[in-house]
């Protein structure tokens, strides 16, 4: 037999909700990145934005040397939004439907002309002091989860590699020890 | 910078929009996705940026030998390469403690911000806060120093 009925169970236990969403999620995430680069050799990270945008309103050095790119990461940021919103629109309002969405999984839905939104649960005190230090790190840290994570790990940079293991590690071992303070969601 | 094509932004525009729309469709726009990620129980995350990495991994790979330079920019295609030092890890470790806490990063809050998540803008405006304290830190300290700072 190849399926073995313990092992599938185990997969079932490890991925409730399979992998599909995921990779097919990641793949575009991938394709966003790549329609980018292929027009304009930019292997474009998320979080510069932060610091980029700063340099509007703020004449530090470490902002002011994003001037030059702090335009079109406006208008990255801004096509990342109306993504999600697109997705809202689409698969969340169920206007397109796949069985790779499923409503109502996390969050609260909500409705706004005719647009099923989605929002969080997680407490408004975790997301703040959380995105301070991920403000922070990623700042540091040279990249983030699309700058290392996608970018530098496609372009097999050890230094992105080096960065991945890092947040990855102690982003688990975080949330492992957060949960088990009992602090939910 | 003034006279750059015509298409830069509107492409760089779209190439969002499908980022975006992957994110949302991963659910990693989905804290609570994440940190079921991050406690181990649902282990599907990393196929998102996994899978990105592939398919960007090829294009970075491959464009190089099919063409000099790209069309909107006459830039060279280079791989995202950033040298290595302490700060990498200092930063990937603070990183890690604000993404375990908030199963929030950067490009999945803009994307959740898209997908009706209001309340994201607490960690938006938190990722702004720390952006801005170590960036006037580090400007302070560069100023300070004599040599060059080589970071980025």
């Amino acid at each position: 037999m190849v399926t073995d009925p313990v092992l599938l169970q185990t997969g079932a236990d490890l991925f409730p909700n399979g992998i599909s969403r995921y990779a097919v999620g990641g793949l575009l995430v991938g394709l966003g990145t790549v329609l980018i680069y292929i027009g304009t050799g930019i292997p474009a990270g998320a979080s510069t934005f932060l610091e980029s945008t700063l340099s509007y309103v703020s004449d530090q050095s470490r902002f002011q040397q994003y001037v030059g790119s702090r335009d079109w990461r406006l208008v990255f940021t801004a096509g990342i939004i109306l993504g999600g919103l697109a997705f809202a629109a689409t698969f969340q309002s169920g206007l397109v439907t796949s069985s790779l969405y499923e409503p109502g999984t996390t969050g609260q839905l909500y409705e706004v002309a005719g647009v099923t939104l989605w929002t969080t649960d997680v407490q408004p005190w975790r997301l703040f002091i959380g995105g301070i230090l991920v403000g922070i790190g990623t700042r540091v840290g040279k990249g983030c989860t699309s700058g290392h994570g996608v970018c530098g790990v496609g372009s097999a940079s050890k230094t992105s590699l080096v960065g991945v293991v890092t947040f990855l590690t102690v982003a688990i071992g975080t949330a492992q020890v957060v949960a088990a303070l009992g602090v939910s969601p | 910078m003034s006279d750059r094509h015509p298409l830069f932004k509107p492409l760089i525009f779209v190439g969002g929009i499908v980022f975006g729309f992957g994110l949302g469709f991963s659910h990693m726009a989905r804290p609570e996705v994440v940190l079921n990620f991050l406690q181990f129980d649902d282990l599907g995350l990393p196929f998102v940026m996994f899978g990105a990495a592939i398919v960007s991994g090829i294009a970075f790979a491959l464009l190089p030998r099919i063409r000099d330079a790209a069309p909107l920019t006459g830039d060279p295609y280079e791989r995202r390469l950033k040298p290595f030092d302490r700060n990498v890890l200092v930063g990937g470790a603070i990183f890690g403690v604000g993404w375990g806490l908030s199963g929030i990063c950067p490009g999945a809050a803009y994307a959740s911000l898209g997908t009706g998540n209001v309340t994201i803008l607490w960690a938006l405006a938190g990722m702004f806060v720390g952006a801005y304290a170590q960036g006037y830190w580090r400007s302070r300290s560069q100023s300070r120093d004599t040599s060059p700072a080589g970071a980025d």
